[in-house]
């Protein structure tokens, strides 16, 4: 059970695949148009329930439960050995072989 | 109250009058124009209060530093005599990391004095975490709308940072799908919120970049006793293009070239939620560049202040490789770390300066911050993972959404020109069938930048 106060993530569906605006790509329009939300939870409740939440501007947001305590996730990535490569292009076409 | 797509959308205009405080139909004309200068004018917005409003607030006057090493590096690929002076604007020195300090101090000042108690932007980009700065500066609330995921919960790493950014100045972040209904949700948030809507194209959104052009323009006589030849300006919306060059001009530099350059994503549809995580670039880029340049009024007020055709004397785009390489270039060669989206105005600008005198200056007139997820090698990593297929090569024949080709040489960074006569015969297409007055070709010579024979033979 997720505590009443804790801070979590909502999504919600805005539009059906049928509601969506017309004039859409054939993949966009055959998806939903969702929303993700954060603010603190209102009620008691389990993961994967709909659920109202407050967020951080005081207003109210209905939707089902995603995530508690959501932290980010995004960072620099996995090892690009292609950078390396850049840095010796570059060094190299400003200052010459320096193996020699 | 219905709120179906076509109920919010309808009621468009009255949500936006009441959300920008600011009546567009006293701009309005006889015919198809409107009064653009009238309506940048109007607002009690001149350059000295809007210096004064920016430096109170750690926007502006931000350091122009030669790139010695670039531009030694640039003019290694041109004849004898020839590769620019290249200088650079360093805007990651504003509040917030980017230019768009400049646009937020305003649209943010001007909210606090017409009494709204919050501030909502729609942006994915690094106007968020501006408004969302200001705003926390001001006392105001502040809700910025993104789209930022596509079907499968994927959203680029840039776009996550920003996200990020905005919370930590304490506003609340409204992440959405891809799609155009953005605009549907952007509306119901204002009709639920009453905020004042900080739109990147209202002229408080353009006028605060005016003190860029001011400040290039002086920095460079002050320095010189000569204006800039040239300014690269990274194009997306049009407003970062159309503001730097009414400041220059109003600063007296009326025959320094302005030059648009946008990330080269031909191909790659905006509303598609396949190719929203197959580009490396979220900004700056065609896809927006084209549009809003040859269509102005698709943006978010009923008049945009943004019209880049009016301005830009050149657009010349590059590919995302080459933007990538010029990133790594900054750092390593001039010790500046910067992000990826702010360095495509210093690709065109390594290419460009190659056709330019050694006495000339080319001034690339932005950087932004970088941090995790906003970054060359999250942004690669990220591609890679997507799919996106990595090599070195020619550029040019770089696919969107296929591969990126990073230049196998600093001889391989070459900007491509984009056709302007082409794209103001796109904007001029929807009044063919139209008679004209004298005073709707007097306003398309003013939006084009041409001369009323040359608006005539592009009617035919």
């Amino acid at each position: 059970m997720i505590d009443k106060g804790t801070y979590v993530r909502i999504r919600k569906t805005v539009f059906k695949p049928e509601e969506r605006s017309n004039n859409l790509p054939e993949e966009t329009k055959k998806v939903p148009f969702k929303m993700w939300i954060k603010g603190y939870l209102l009620e008691d409740s389990d993961l994967f329930d709909i659920v109202t939440i407050k967020t951080i501007t005081g207003r109210l947001e209905t939707g089902r439960l995603k995530e508690a305590k959501p932290p980010y996730k995004h960072s620099y990535g996995d090892f690009i050995p292609e950078i390396l490569t850049l840095r010796d292009i570059i060094k190299n076409d400003l200052f010459g072989d320096r193996d020699e | 109250m219905n709120n179906t797509y076509q109920d919010v959308m309808n009621r468009k205009n009255e949500i936006m009058k009441k959300s920008v405080g600011l009546d567009y139909d006293k701009y309005e004309l006889e015919g198809i124009g409107f009064d653009f200068e009238l309506m940048m004018n109007d607002q009690g917005y001149d350059i000295e209060k809007i210096k004064k409003i920016q430096s109170e607030n750690m926007v502006g006057n931000t350091p122009l530093i030669e790139l010695k090493n670039i531009s030694r590096y640039a003019r290694k690929y041109a004849k004898p005599g020839y590769g620019a002076r290249i200088f650079l604007k360093d805007e990651a020195a504003n509040i917030s990391g980017s230019f768009k300090a400049r646009r937020a101090a305003l649209s943010v000042n001007q909210a606090k004095k017409l009494g709204y108690k919050g501030v909502i932007a729609a942006t994915s980009g690094n106007y968020g975490a501006a408004v969302a700065a200001l705003a926390a500066k001001a006392g105001l609330e502040c809700i910025i709308v993104q789209e930022c995921f596509d079907s499968k919960n994927i959203s680029q790493p840039e776009i996550l940072e920003k996200a990020r950014k905005c919370e930590a100045y304490g506003a609340e972040v409204i992440q959405l799908s891809v799609g155009p209904e953005l605009f549907y949700s952007f509306l119901k948030l204002i009709e639920e919120t009453g905020y004042f809507n900080a739109s990147l194209y209202s002229p408080y959104g353009v006028k605060g970049i005016e003190t860029l052009g001011h400040e290039i323009a002086n920095d460079i006589m002050d320095k010189f006793g000569k204006f800039p030849e040239a300014v690269v300006i990274t194009n997306a919306g049009g407003g970062n293009l159309t503001g730097t060059a009414r400041g220059l001009k109003d600063a007296g530099a009326i025959d320094t070239k302005i030059i648009g350059a946008s990330v080269n994503l031909y191909g790659l549809h905006m509303a598609s939620d396949i190719d929203f995580n197959r580009k490396s670039f979220t900004t700056g880029h065609t896809g927006f560049g084209i549009p809003f340049a040859v269509f102005p009024d698709r943006s978010d007020v009923p008049r945009s202040a943004a019209r880049p055709l009016r301005y830009m004397d050149r657009y010349v785009m590059v590919n995302q490789g080459s933007v990538f390489f010029m990133t790594e270039a900054l750092a390593i060669l001039e010790g500046m770390e910067r992000g990826p989206a702010g360095n495509t105005s210093l690709a065109a600008a390594f290419s460009l300066a190659q056709s330019m005198k050694e006495t000339d200056i080319i001034v690339v007139q932005e950087t932004e911050y970088t941090g995790a997820g906003k970054h060359l090698l999250p942004q690669l990593s990220f591609a890679r993972k997507n799919g996106i297929e990595l090599k070195f090569g020619n550029p040019i024949k770089e696919i969107p959404g296929e591969n990126i080709i990073l230049p196998k040489n600093g001889s391989y960074i070459k900007h491509q020109d984009i056709d302007l006569i082409e794209l103001k015969k796109s904007y001029i297409k929807r009044y063919k069938d139209i008679d004209l007055t004298s005073l709707d070709y007097k306003f398309l010579c003013e939006e084009l930048n041409l001369t009323l024979d040359k608006i005539k033979d592009l009617l035919k």
